[in-house]
């Protein structure tokens, strides 16, 4: 098969499974069949293109041209090419988990959910292999209105309230501030190709680079740079699956990785550090690090602290965008993968919690790490990646983080980051520590509650083990992190 | 043979079938003779459309009468594309027509509502494709006397009131402009518009042009519900029968756009208006229609008037493109011209085959209907998304471009305010989008079936447009960036 | 008072123009609104008129030792015009007809306070 026609296959495989899904939504175990068939196919798509990649360039696909001089097109580059091999690998697994999770807790409407969950695989691919930043755009707005239905999934007043925050922040950034800087930059540059060095320099004054980084950074709401947060802590009422591969994974790291392909193909590292674009955009991000921390401190509700915990470690990821040298790039695109694998395990553990016990709140988590204590083993495991402790693969990310600070001189940030990663361990350590060691809160016994379902505890080791894996051989993620950021 | 005189059998076809129609008995017949007619129409508008698409012009001289004594139509891209719009969504609205009027309407009153129909068809082509002012005024008029008949057909007794008050307001409007085209003529002594607009630069100091021009720019922008002289058409719109405001929400308004596009640019020129505060009218109008019609969206009770006032805003955008006055600015007013049509269209259908199964347009009736009608649901979502102007849509386009040509003049305030109406859209967009999905359904336990077939297929095929010419705009954009040269006078 | 006693056309239309105008905003009856409306149409039909006229012309029928004809194509206009502002009339009367059918009052207020009690 040629190389354009399977950049096309690979994010049309989930739009022909949702089909499928819809089609076979009276008979469940087929229904789910074709979601894990389509998502083991999606897989190999995208590691077979990783493997194509590695061997030389591939063609841009253009697929339609709306605009004169502004097509659907899509090309395939590290760091698209990383987004999507985390997206598309963590799709199985999630499916795994999902099957278990969704019968286990009689979720209704399942056929569409999972017909939803794939149109958005489906679009986070889009993102991923877009040749501009209008096909970006568009597929970023995809997946927007795709996980809607998944967020409002339970139809209840609240499930209601969160979807209409998650619309309201999410669509009003990208149209409000985004779509504007994206006309900016369409109207100084007159293009919106993604350009090794950016398309900007010598075109835009530099004393609007700022301005209009700021929109770019604000606009892309899915970064959930303060104060466009409020957006993913509400997205919680959404199942579990969604939470994790949607609002620890693809949606999110869309949004970052959008801001990534922003600094690096649109304004050039050159241009931001000329033009001082960064200079104070930057605190934002080291402020939300900060805050988001400690606000996920005072959550009791585990999803909820989750979620705040996401949104701190999402800023990582902007500042080392942001931050415009090497080491911060190579960090932030490495963080993509890490924190997906670290923090899809929590999400994972804290939905086979609810699965199983029946719990969402920490405080009345105490002791039930014996009752379950691989569920609990996964949640340790995934904290301490997050955390950036070795051995797990957390610590590299963070590891080059602190490097591309110290590059930049910006000791401040690089306290930052040391402050945070003790935030870090106030609040995802206890959580575990409580579950082993502590005791019930009415002083019974979790005599009753047993494992979650077994698919739901091979989701969670298989990604357990992964973040122990990555320690020791981040190869393909290192690799094409090095090569967005110039590494040699 | 047919070729010389498209643009007089454009006119002629309907005129002549509409009585004929309003004589025949039972409902199928009149209906399919309506329905013949209209595909008839759209056939030659597309034949017209491509013999203009280069940009050329057609003469027809009405009755070998030379101009500019005798009436002529005048047609190049510019009308040959809003008649094409007129054309199209006569031939899409009756198909869709059949069951929604059978169930509203009175049987022995039907062979009249589709002989009305044509009668406000041929109008507005007629408005098109004429290039005589007065005859203009008179094509005016029979579109508007046809349309308040249709919209008083409605099944409420507002309908009543509500087509009163157009008549009201549309025949002030009409007379302004009579009053206008009398001063103009009596200062240059011809009606054609294209010798006014060499005739009238010799006059332009002239006060009475200057008054004259008033009148005509008032005149028109009650026509087209320029905001604040709107206010006929949010009751028009919500209570006219399900089939007339798909096509007067797509047609009517529109066709009173070009009017005001080939007034303030072809008859008057940018030269003239310039000298005149006209264009900061369009943009401070342009922008509280934005944003005040908006506002009054979010807070309508009845899906047919809340996209009601929705079109007054969108009517906003389209004046703001003309504030403009440049090439970017007119494009994308031209452009939503057409893409405003297949949204509005789409989304009044929708909720047209809500109405078809409900029996009520109000928003609290159709709490968890869109999963017992998934179709027309999901027509409506598209619909929506196009209105909000989500890229791959239509409305992505058009906003677009409008944003552009702010940007392009550095007005930024504006560019913001198309932006914020887009964001206002999507919080009267999603507020259907939230009762028909995710509320449980009325306690009565009354569960609908989905809407016929009929209605379904112009539905979705009109979604289907918004996303076409969403994701190729070859033919929108080429024929409006043809347009802005061949209407004149915009500095490019 | 020349100027004014030369154009007295004008003053007698813009008159007519603004009590037309008047009665189709401040009236609440249906019936006195559509008269309104005719009076403010007429008033521009009389501008048409009048201003076809070329002084020192005769009615523009071609005969013998008349030069100066008034100019006939206002009136011509004014014909189609008048047509279009009986058909609108008759539209508007028959509107109200229904509407008192269907509202039992041709008053604007009553019409209202029965939509709202509704």
């Amino acid at each position: 098969m040629s190389d354009s026609a399977l950049i096309l296959l690979a994010f049309l495989l989930p739009l022909v499974g949702a089909f499928g899904i819809v089609l076979c939504g009276r008979w469940p175990n087929l229904r789910e069949t074709v979601t894990l068939v389509t998502a083991a196919l999606t897989g190999l798509t995208v590691i077979e293109l990783y493997g194509r990649f590695q061997q030389g360039g591939l063609n841009v696909v253009q697929l339609a041209e709306p605009l004169p001089g502004l097509a659907i097109s899509f090309e395939i580059e590290p760091l698209g090419m990383l987004f999507a091999l985390v997206a598309s690998l963590l799709w199985f697994v999630t499916s795994v988990y999902a099957i278990g999770y969704m019968r286990g807790h009689g979720e209704a409407n399942q056929t569409r959910f999972y017909t939803m969950f794939a149109i958005a695989i489906s679009a986070a691919l889009g993102v991923a292999f877009a040749g501009n930043l209008f096909t970006l755009f568009l597929f970023y707005e995809v997946l927007t209105i795709s996980t809607y239905p998944l967020v409002a999934h339970a139809g209840t007043e609240k499930a209601r309230q969160g979807a209409r925050t998650y619309l309201a922040i999410l669509l009003g950034t990208s149209i409000g501030l985004q779509l504007l800087a994206i006309l900016i930059t369409y109207a100084a540059a007159g293009t919106l190709d993604f350009r090794a060095g950016g398309i900007l320099a010598g075109k835009l004054d530099p004393a609007w680079a700022g301005l209009l980084l700021a929109l770019f950074v604000f606009g892309i709401g899915k970064a959930a740079v303060m104060p466009f947060h409020r957006w993913l802590p509400a997205a919680m009422v959404a199942p579990t699956p969604v939470s994790a591969l949607l609002h620890a994974v693809a949606v999110v790291k869309a949004g970052v990785f959008t801001v990534l392909k922003v600094t690096i193909y649109i304004f050039g590292t050159d241009f931001i550090t000329e033009s001082h674009a960064n200079d104070w955009i930057i605190w934002f991000a080291g402020a939300t690090i900060l805050l988001a921390s400690l606000i996920a401190m005072t959550r009791d509700n585990l999803k909820s602290r989750l979620a705040y915990s996401t949104v701190s470690q999402l800023s990582y990821i902007v500042l080392g965008a942001l931050l415009a040298n090497q080491m911060g790039l190579l960090g932030g695109s490495l963080h993509i993968a890490m924190h997906a694998f670290g923090k899809i395990t929590l999400f994972f553990a804290a939905g086979a919690i609810l699965v199983a016990a029946h719990k969402t709140e920490i405080s009345e988590m105490g002791g039930l790490g014996r009752a379950m204590p691989i569920t609990f083993g996964a949640f340790l495991i995934g904290s301490l990646s997050i955390i950036g402790l070795p051995p797990f693969g957390g610590m590299w990310s963070k590891w080059y983080l602190a490097l591309g600070t110290i590059d930049a001189a910006q000791w401040m940030l690089l306290g930052v980051l040391l402050l945070s990663s003790l935030l870090n361990i106030a609040y995802l350590l206890p959580i575990p520590i409580r579950a082993f060691f502590g005791k019930a809160p009415d002083g019974t016994s979790y005599t009753k509650i047993k494992e979650a379902p077994v698919t739901c505890l091979l989701a969670m080791v298989v990604t357990s083990l992964a973040c122990l894996v990555l320690f020791f051989y981040p190869g393909p993620f290192y690799e094409l992190a090095s090569m967005v950021a110039g590494v040699e | 043979m047919i070729e010389s005189h498209i643009s007089l059998l454009l006119v002629v076809i309907p005129l002549l079938a509409a009585p004929v129609t309003a004589l025949l008995p039972g409902v199928r017949l009149p209906w399919l003779t309506a329905l013949l007619v209209s595909w008839v129409c759209f056939a030659l508008a597309i034949w017209q459309f491509a013999l203009v698409m280069d940009g050329s012009v057609i003469s027809y001289e009405l009755g070998g009468w030379a101009p500019p004594w005798g009436i002529e139509y005048r047609i190049d891209i510019v009308n040959a594309f809003v008649a094409l719009i007129v054309a199209g969504m006569a031939a899409i609205t009756l198909p869709y027509a059949l069951r929604s009027v059978e169930q509203e309407i009175p049987k022995h009153q039907i062979p009249l509502f589709y002989s009305m129909f044509l009668l406000c068809m041929d109008g507005l082509l007629g408005i098109t494709l004429t290039g005589d002012i007065f005859n203009l005024f008179v094509f005016l008029e029979i579109s508007s006397l046809s349309s308040y008949t249709l919209i008083s057909m409605g099944r409420q007794r507002r309908a009543l009131t509500a087509a009163y008050q157009y008549l009201i307001m549309g025949t002030i409007g009409a007379t302004f402009l009579l009053i206008g085209i009398g001063l103009i003529y009596a200062e240059t002594g011809t009606l054609n518009m294209a010798d006014l607009s060499n005739r009238l630069p010799a006059v332009f100091s002239h006060h009475t042009v200057h008054t004259a021009f008033a009148f005509i720019v008032v005149g028109v922008a009650l026509k087209l519900a320029m905001f604040p002289l709107h206010l006929w058409l949010p009751n028009a719109y919500t209570y006219a029968p399900s089939a007339i405001t798909v096509f007067l929400a797509a047609t009517a308004t529109k066709v009173a756009v070009y009017v005001m596009l080939r007034v303030v640019f072809t008859v008057f020129s940018t030269g003239f208006t310039s000298d005149t505060p006209t264009d900061d009218m369009f943009l401070l109008l342009g922008v509280l229609g934005v944003l005040v019609a908006s506002f009054y969206a979010i807070y309508q009770g009845d899906a047919k008037r809340l996209l009601a006032y929705s079109s007054v805003a969108q009517i906003g955008y389209i004046l703001l493109g003309i504030g403009f006055a440049s090439a970017l600015g007119v494009t994308a007013a031209v452009v939503h011209i057409f893409n405003h049509a297949l949204m509005k269209g789409a989304l009044f259908m929708a909720v047209g085959a809500l109405v078809y199964r409900i029996g009520s347009s109000h928003i609290t009736q159709f709490s968890g209907v869109g999963r017992q009608m998934p179709w027309t649901f999901g027509a409506l979502v598209l619909g929506g998304l196009s209105l909000i102007g989500v890229p791959g849509t239509a409305g992505f386009i058009s906003k677009w471009y409008l944003v552009l040509a702010a940007i392009e003049q550095q007005a930024w305030l504006i560019a913001a305010v198309i932006l914020v109406g887009s964001l206002l859209a999507v919080v009267y967009v999603w507020k259907m989008v939230e009762v028909l999905y995710f509320r449980p359904a009325s306690d009565t336990g009354e569960t609908y079936r989905e809407a016929p077939l009929s209605l379904l297929v112009p539905t979705w095929l009109l979604v289907i447009a918004n996303i076409y010419f969403g994701l190729n705009a070859d033919l929108t954009v080429g024929a409006a960036t043809t347009a802005v040269q061949v209407l004149g006078g915009i500095p490019q | 008072m020349q100027f004014i006693l030369d154009h007295y056309n004008y003053w007698i239309v813009i008159f007519l123009m603004m009590v037309g105008f008047y009665t189709v905003i401040s009236r609440g009856n249906l019936i006195k609104k559509i008269a309104g409306l005719n009076m403010f149409q007429t008033s521009v039909f009389l501008l048409y008129i009048s201003i076809g006229n070329v002084s020192g012309g005769t009615t523009p029928i071609i005969a013998e030792g008349f030069r100066a004809y008034s100019n006939p194509l206002p009136h011509v206009l004014i014909l189609t015009a008048i047509v279009v502002g009986v058909a609108t009339t008759a539209l508007g009367l028959a509107l109200v007809v229904r509407i008192r059918e269907a509202y039992g009052s041709i008053e604007e207020e009553e019409i209202h306070k029965q939509d709202e009690s509704f």
